[in-house]
């Protein structure tokens, strides 16, 4: 549709809008979140909703208890290899669309505690991550600028065509495997649909022109 | 005292399977439950309404502290104590470097015990005010009360950031004093966030201390005697609210807490009225000696000069540092067998040992009951898992 057209019909009292704008615009202006904290980041995830900082001004502060109501996971703290399997049977019980912030060092990677053996190194080896904050823990600042990146994020998705969010693709999983606690660790250590370790490569030196400098 | 004695007529002790119905029903509250404080799972078995059995599992957030403070060097373990009852970082801080300063019989200057003494009491403020505000919300009061608490909070924490550069992870303290001195101006800002504090308090009682519900859900509720407070080892708020005089501040006599008049109160009941109320006298106790300690602190040295911070090798020993933290008796207990990292390192959480008497506190009480009476317990996951 014209934009001059579009505003010449606001000036006389007439909104128009595409089907999809509107899609998004109610999704990302009511972001529930899933009441739901782990450890250190669950007091920032709470100082956040508070007087000071205030994430109801983002539509989000519905913390909800049960994950059927929540759009919305922020793994605020260590996953524990003990804890890693109810994370993810909670991400599966949550209805699409839904979203997760990685809140923290330790959900992204095990942060200070990565060498501990009981620490899991990272929540995204099992569900996929829309956003990343790190810190130990990140200020509420910070989760606050998640949630702007991830309302940027849902904005910028379309119904149609490859941008379009997982549930509308037939071909995304909506549940992913949860973990069982084997006999040395978690069984499967990952989710190879989603993460794969980093692979380093070496250039070969003299073979590939692209890789010197 | 008309309610306690209703709260007490209503609990009815007789089994309620008269009428054939004797079916017990089994329900596993958490790991994800809104009012376990964190990854707290507990199988409840009930008779009806009534709690039969309660088992505590721990476990969900086990970091291996002491493992990995085991492979680091005495120094790297601070900023991971900081994590332990990640409510009270300094506190956590400050019974470390007590427990290393034994070891390897370190003095402290006079100016570092005062800048103890101040962030110390600065923690207990903010921890029993939190405290308090997520008990209410555990019993409904979902809103106002820990809105009111985490306004205060963030005042504190404002204090903490400008002195040590985070807000709650502040790894401040270091063996044989601070790692920092006080920047320009802090003790004024200080000394009004603390002669503010008692208004706040005024606040805060006047709008729970005589709330009907609050003291209908609370008075004659989790009742821990003071003979199973003793014998089960339980310390702090929790053991002196059911009467048990016993205050590390006042026994040990360590740091300078013995300059500082001030009182130690103690409850009569032990319900978790009481536990609610000692919280908030010792609040005022600790405004006291906040008031006390930044009148009378001197200038000085931060730190012994004489401390090694790299290459530091305590000779072979044990020692046992505990404080009075805001959760009880908060101990390290450091085997040193020469070389750079400790040869064995175990935490005293008093958030743990407090925990232990749950099922005591909860038998034969509602279901409904049990949030508020883990709610008084005061425990933190971290420190309770490690």
């Amino acid at each position: 549709m014209d934009e001059k057209l579009k505003t010449e019909l606001s000036k006389q009292g007439i909104f128009t809008t595409s089907l999809q704008e509107l899609y998004n615009w109610g999704r990302t202006s009511s972001i529930w979140p899933l009441n739901f904290g782990l450890a250190c980041c669950a007091i920032e995830m709470i100082a956040t909703t508070m007087a000071r900082y205030d994430l109801a001004r983002f539509g989000a502060e519905v913390f909800r208890p049960s994950p059927r109501q929540a759009d919305l996971m922020i793994v605020a703290g260590t996953v524990t290899k003990k804890m890693a399997p109810q994370v993810v049977r909670l991400y599966n019980q949550m209805p699409e669309p839904k979203y997760v912030i990685s809140m923290g060092a330790c959900a992204i990677s095990g942060g200070p505690f990565k060498q501990g053996y009981n620490v899991l190194k990272g929540i995204d080896r099992y569900i996929p991550v829309d956003i990343y904050i790190p810190g130990c823990p990140p200020r509420p600042e910070a989760l606050i600028d998640a949630f702007m990146e991830l309302q940027k994020k849902i904005d910028a998705q379309q119904l149609t065509g490859e941008n379009r969010p997982r549930h509308l693709n037939a071909d995304e999983p909506s549940e992913f495997i949860v973990p069982q606690f084997g006999e040395h660790d978690l069984e499967p250590t990952r989710n190879s649909s989603i993460w794969e370790p980093p692979l380093v490569q070496i250039a070969q030196t003299g073979s590939d022109e692209s890789g010197s400098h | 005292m008309s309610t306690a004695t209703l709260a007490a007529a209503s609990l009815n002790l007789e089994p309620a399977n008269e009428s054939g119905m004797d079916q017990l029903l089994e329900i596993a509250m958490g790991p994800q439950h809104p009012s376990t404080h964190g990854v707290f799972r507990m199988n409840v078995v009930l008779d009806g309404e009534r709690v039969v059995r309660l088992k505590p599992v721990f476990g969900y957030l086990h970091r291996n502290h002491e493992k990995i403070a085991e492979n680091e060097t005495y120094l790297g373990s601070m900023p991971y104590t900081d994590r332990l009852d990640y409510m009270c970082p300094l506190t956590n801080n400050w019974a470390y470097a007590l427990a290393v300063e034994k070891l390897a019989g370190i003095q402290v200057p006079e100016r570092a015990e005062y800048l103890r003494v101040i962030t110390g009491e600065l923690t207990r403020l903010q921890n029993h005010t939190c405290l308090i505000g997520f008990l209410m919300q555990d019993m409904g009061a979902s809103g106002t009360p820990l809105m009111y608490a985490f306004r205060q909070r963030e005042i504190i924490l404002d204090l903490f950031e400008a002195l040590t550069g985070a807000r709650m992870m502040c790894n401040y303290m270091r063996f044989g004093g601070c790692r920092v001195d006080l920047p320009a101006g802090w003790l004024d800002q200080a000394k009004k966030v603390v002669a503010g504090f008692p208004r706040f308090l005024d606040e805060y009682e006047s709008l729970l201390v005589s709330n009907e519900i609050l003291m209908d859900r609370t008075q004659d509720v989790g009742v821990l005697s003071k003979e199973l407070a003793i014998s089960a080892g339980i310390s702090g708020p929790m053991a002196r609210a059911s009467g048990v005089d016993y205050d590390i501040r006042k026994v040990d006599h360590y740091s300078i807490y013995d300059r500082f008049a001030f009182r130690v109160p103690l409850g009569s009941h032990g319900d978790v009225y009481d536990r609610f109320m000692i919280r908030l006298l010792e609040m005022r106790e600790s405004v006291n000696i906040l008031q006390q300690a930044m009148r009378d602190i001197p200038e000085g040295p931060i730190v012994d000069p004489k401390t090694k911070i790299r290459g530091f090798r305590p000779k072979p020993g044990e020692a046992y540092g505990r404080i009075e933290g805001p959760k009880g008796e908060l101990g390290f207990y450091l085997v040193s067998d020469g070389s750079p990292n400790p040869y064995r390192y175990r935490v005293r959480p008093p958030s743990l040992i407090n925990l232990t008497i749950l099922e005591d506190l909860c038998l034969g009480r509602n279901v409904a009951d049990i949030v508020v009476i883990l709610g008084s317990i005061d425990i933190v996951m971290g420190e309770v898992d490690r």
